[in-house]
């Protein structure tokens, strides 16, 4: 097991936090602006991977489209400078500790049962990908034919029902 | 690969917390997003660390990005109906369903 490389460490660290600044801040546009952080970052980490496609989609997706319709989402619906939205609720102890329970239970389980796994593979000794995009699309078009047209619907589904729900009704 | 994993888990109870903490449908979908974000670390890191040579985990993992998009432009678009109707989105207010 290799130790990951100092990218890793300062992508996961500004990971976390902007990830605990959004559950936290006070002011929603904040935490949308922290979101973007937060996921570029994670797009960092499917580098690190190897998973530049997915990288890239998530930049496309998440950073450009998901994020972009959060700050249009709140812009359209709080007046921040007027009323303030409540934010956080009275228990937010209880919440703490559940969640860090989680946490604590998942890294224990994580960290005494991952290293005894004797089949992974060390990703050094595998040779590199001959094009992540091109085997992707190969993918895309022959094993995953099925899910891909599936959820092509599913988008067109979410597009015709946005814009119904989202129409001014007239009267 | 334990690195990896556990970023994912820490994500993923700071969306937990995001979840149970926010009492507006935003930031509850902001919290979401993170977790959705923990499970796709999650798919690609065991992608790399059991079969690099077959992309089965990073497919799921672009599917399961579609899907959030569809899920966030749904949810947005209810936000905004929602605030239409009762003009606020906190979760405290919408109590239609409730007895």
């Amino acid at each position: 097991m290799s130790e990951p490389s100092i990218i890793f460490w300062i992508l996961a660290a500004v990971t976390l936090i902007s990830g605990a600044l959004v559950v936290t801040l006070k002011n929603i546009f904040h935490c949308a602006l922290f979101l973007i952080l937060c996921l570029f970052c994670v797009a960092g980490i499917y580098i690190l991977l190897e998973a530049e496609f997915l990288a890239a989609a998530q930049v496309l997706i998440y950073v450009g489209a998901v994020a972009i319709l959060i700050i249009f989402a709140v812009m359209l619906t709080t007046d921040l400078a007027k009323n303030r939205v409540k934010m956080v609720s009275e228990d937010t102890p209880i919440a703490l500790v559940a969640s860090g329970i989680f946490a604590f239970g998942a890294i224990m389980l994580i960290w005494y049962t991952v290293p005894k796994i004797k089949t992974w593979v060390d990703p050094s000794n595998v040779p590199m990908m001959e094009d992540n995009i091109a085997s992707i699309g190969k993918y895309l078009m022959t094993q995953f034919m099925l899910p891909f047209e599936v959820v092509s619907v599913l988008l067109l589904a979410a597009l015709i029902g946005a814009i119904v729900l989202a129409r001014k009704e007239r009267s | 690969m334990v690195y990896y994993l556990a970023l994912a888990a820490i994500l993923f109870s700071l969306g937990l917390f995001g979840v149970m903490t926010r009492r507006n449908i935003i930031g509850i979908l902001m919290s979401l997003e993170l977790m959705f974000n923990a499970a796709n670390i999650n798919f690609v890191a065991f992608n790399k660390f059991v079969a690099p040579d077959a992309l089965v985990g990073q497919m799921f993992a672009i599917f399961v990005v579609v899907v959030a998009a569809a899920e966030a432009v749904v949810g947005l678009a209810i936000v905004l109906l929602i605030y239409r109707n009762w003009r606020g989105i906190g979760t405290d207010n919408i109590r239609i369903m409730k007895w």
